[in-house]
């Protein structure tokens, strides 16, 4: 990409320059600022009242509040801009109730800005912030927190200076998956009337037919991901904390009355706007329009979105678990680099990066037939590019962030005496890794296991430009719908991508608990 | 060694559902939707026995091809627009195909000189009126007139569809007039340019403006569908420019991949479009009008009335389109 990169063309760049760009690059920082900023105030404030608090229905909500995440962020946009839209319901019953006219009788807040589309895409992406934050926490040696009490710090204080600075690897690891994931999205800021530089990236290859400048764009929204993650890693490098033998007995705050009202009906208010209402309003599309004959009709297409899904996740954590490990104990002095590099793909906008694959193995492809004609052998066809070979390495590429993200930051949690013990017993290498790494890496193994199943079940651009003929997935299929106003007819497909991300997501949170 | 069997019936697993080349099977890439083209590919499967298959994609397709080159499976290319297609002449990626069934079907004006691509349908640019305005009679340049101010409604600017707008007032009145054109709709709008076609007539309907732009085939689908129903019958829909030039037309069209696996089968399939019960097809579930003149459109599209296309070369739209695209960023149109 970068390489396509260099032959841009200056003209266009000027052209943009003089005219659109500005706006769309201050978009996107503010965009991607108010993002991350919402979803950490949304995702740390719930991960420290679930775990720190006795708020109450604890329980439901621990898991309620990571259902969002099964919903894609462009389904909710759908929904919402529907919903507050000038035309939409809201303010359609707003008007009758008091008889305006129009627009000027009354003040209503548009949805379709930069701070609605922040404040929604936040909405569906704050689960990460809060379930790896939750994790954290509870995995934190309590004893710490004690010891900042018995030197006379109060449950809140020590909270603030101890508990809250040591998940500071996981919020950060949570933070740049929420910059990325937002930085790289077209479909939702679309909705929204909200032009960012993916807007430019895909005006400048579609419209003015320029893929080389379409690539020097995207290299330079990697950059800006690149310089947040650096900093953010910077100011994370020098602090760690191991402890040999963990307590994790949680003191908890009591809350006040007040306390409790306010704080419940925080975190009900976002599991309600995140998921239960977008839920419920698919739900209702789906009884007015569906029937049980088009449920059936979609099970094979749901089996295709399950099938990638599966490979893409198992994939992904494979992968990211063996650079993890790799990272962890090899003395080389590029180490880091491989995970590194891999963690970028998930900035990449979806189509951006299928045009990589086509680039990638399209040559590949044609070697393969080349070869295959010079020994006389039937010519075999494009059997990487055109097959959902490509759409599942899409997938491992874009994901792996996410599955390195969550398995590094469980890494983190191992002490490194654990190891040096292991080997002064005389456990070879092999020995400590299944002994010691693996078991007690499950819980982080089968969250990023859980989160890349989610998220290529919801993923469209890429498998929509790469998949072989007659592949429907769930997300096309209902992608198509929506493209042609019938969001009420896709509904039900929409449903599907939700329960079937929601299924793993309970039985793991279950299996979680009980680890 | 189980395990590494596992991954083994993977990896083949899913190389095995790769190729789609038998005998009787035609492939198809398509910037329109499944559903639209579906009833048509069904007619087609039925009368001749030759499966149809589809990919459907709106961004990147001709990337796709071109990466893919002679090992494409692509047969037959079915676009939305003009641009789409002379892009893909342009790329080198099509062939000529000289059928006498389909130049006797379809109007010199609406097929490529060398017979490298032709129309299935054309649809119009039409200017949506609110039934509050009464009948009127208008062009598209009155859409910068003052009198409209606060009153309009679009789409995106950058939409194919209003780029191909834009490229044909360049055609008619230079850049500098299409710009200054651009500013002064851009301060008519009602709203920032969002949503679809039929979210704007919504928003007639919703009191919010009075006029918008909007493709033909929207009003009819928007008449037959019953949450929708009540949007259309807020507005009157006008053919702009009948006094002068004609209303600014778009065509959805075909191709032949220029590598074609499937040639004999592509060239039935195509000729199959352009033929009576296809083109009726289209003309009675899409609301288009059929390319073909001795088809009629269905009687919902007749009853808007009869009405002069603009004459304008579809060629030179899309050769327009890219100075289309720079003035509609130049107004800061979209922002």
């Amino acid at each position: 990409m970068l390489y396509a990169g260099i032959n841009a063309s200056g003209d266009l760049f000027s052209h943009l320059w003089q005219t659109v760009l500005p706006s769309y690059i201050s978009n996107t920082l503010l965009l991607g600022f108010m993002v991350v900023l919402l979803s950490l105030f949304f995702g740390v404030s719930c991960a420290s009242l679930i775990v720190y608090t006795n708020v109450a229905a604890n329980n439901i909500l621990r898991w309620l509040l990571i259902l969002p995440l099964a919903m894609p962020a462009y389904l909710v946009a759908y929904l919402y801009t529907d919903l507050f839209d000038y035309a939409g319901p809201v303010q359609r019953a707003l008007r009758q109730w008091f008889n305006w006219q129009s627009p000027s009788d009354y003040y209503f807040f548009d949805i379709r800005t930069l701070l609605g589309a922040a404040i929604i895409i936040a909405l569906v992406l704050f689960p990460y912030v809060y379930m790896l934050t939750r994790t954290a926490f509870e995995q934190q040696d309590q004893n710490l927190l004690r010891a900042g009490r018995s030197l006379g710090l109060s449950k809140q204080q020590s909270f603030l200076k101890i508990a809250l600075p040591l998940a500071r690897p996981a919020i950060s690891v949570a933070a740049s998956l929420v910059l990325m994931e937002t930085l790289a999205d077209f479909a939702t800021v679309q909705y929204f009337a909200v032009n960012t530089l993916t807007t430019a990236i895909y005006d400048t290859w579609l419209g003015y037919g320029e893929l080389a400048s379409a690539n020097a764009l995207a290299s330079i929204l990697m950059l800006f991901i690149l310089f947040a993650v650096v900093t953010e890693q910077q100011a994370n490098a020098k602090k760690s904390h191991q402890s040999n033998s963990p307590n994790s007995e949680h003191t908890v705050i009591q809350l006040s009355l007040t306390q409790q009202i306010i704080a419940s009906s925080f975190c009900w208010l976002l599991a309600f706007a995140g998921f239960i209402l977008p839920f419920g309003l698919l739900i209702m599309m789906a009884l007015d329009y569906s029937n049980t004959e088009q449920l059936f009709e979609l099970l094979p297409t749901g089996m295709n979105s399950i099938k990638i899904a599966l490979y893409a996740a198992t994939l992904c954590t494979l992968i990211a678990l063996i650079l993890s490990l790799y990272q962890r104990l090899s003395d080389d002095n590029w180490r880091d680099i491989p995970q590194k590099i891999s963690g970028f793909g998930y900035a990449i906008p979806g189509t951006v990066l299928a045009m990589a694959m086509l680039a990638t193995f399209g040559p590949i492809d044609h070697s393969i037939n080349y070869l295959a004609a010079l020994w006389q052998f039937k010519e075999p066809g494009l059997v990487l590019s055109g097959s959902i070979f490509a759409v599942i390495f899409a997938f491992v590429v874009r994901f792996a962030a996410i599955a390195n993200g969550t398995i590094n930051s469980g890494l983190g949690q191992i002490p490194k005496s654990l190891e040096h013990a292991s080997a002064s017993l005389g456990a070879g290498l092999g020995k400590t890794l299944t002994q010691i790494h693996l078991p007690l890496l499950k819980p982080s193994i089968l969250a990023a296991w859980l989160l890349v199943f989610v998220e290529a079940m919801k993923e469209l651009p890429a498998v929509l430009l790469l998949r072989p003929f007659n592949f429907e997935t769930l997300s096309t299929q209902v992608y198509q719908l929506i493209s042609d106003e019938m969001l009420e007819q896709g509904a039900l497909g929409a449903i599907l991508i939700v329960l079937l991300g929601l299924l793993p997501i309970i039985w793991l949170n279950k299996k979680q608990e009980t680890l | 060694m189980f395990k590494k069997s596992i991954l083994l019936t993977f990896i083949i697993s899913m190389l095995v559902s790769v190729n789609v080349n038998a005998n009787d099977e035609v492939n198809v890439y398509s910037y329109r939707q499944p559903f639209l083209v579906k009833p048509l590919f069904d007619l087609f499967t039925q009368n001749t026995g030759t499966k149809v298959n589809v990919i459907f994609a709106k961004k990147g397709m001709a990337e796709r091809l071109a990466r893919e080159g002679k090992y494409s499976p692509a047969d037959v290319l079915l676009t939305t627009d003009i641009s789409r297609l002379i892009e893909l002449h342009e790329r080198n990626l099509l062939q000529a195909f000289d059928s006498s069934t389909i130049n006797d079907a379809v109007p010199n004006q609406y097929r490529a000189q060398d017979n490298t691509w032709f129309a299935l349908t054309t649809r119009v640019r039409n200017i949506y009126s609110s039934k509050r305005l009464g009948n009127i009679n208008i062009n598209y340049e009155d859409l910068a007139d003052k009198k409209y101010l606060g009153r309009i409604c679009t789409r995106s600017g950058k939409h194919p569809y209003n780029v191909a707008l834009v490229a044909s007032m360049i055609a008619e009145h230079g850049e500098e007039q299409t710009l200054t054109w651009l500013k002064k709709m851009k301060a008519n709008l009602a709203r920032k340019p969002q949503g679809s076609d039929r979210a704007q007539v919504q928003a007639i309907h919703q009191n919010l403006c009075d006029i918008s732009l909007g493709n033909s085939y929207y009003f009819g689908k928007m008449l037959n569908d019953d949450k929708q129903k009540v949007w259309a019958q807020a507005v009157n829909i006008n053919f702009p420019n009948q006094d002068n030039r004609g209303a600014h037309v778009n065509i959805s069209g075909m191709a032949l991949a220029k590598y074609s696996p499937n040639k004999k089968n592509a060239q039935a399939l195509m000729e199959f479009l352009v033929s009576k019960p296809a083109q009726q097809l289209y003309a009675e579930t899409n609301m288009e009008y059929p390319v073909r003149t001795d088809v009629k459109p269905s009687k919902l599209v007749a009853s808007w009335g009869k009405f002069t296309a603009d004459k304008l070369s579809l060629v030179t739209v899309a050769r327009h389109r890219k100075t289309a695209l720079k003035l509609i960023d130049k107004a800061l149109f979209d922002i």
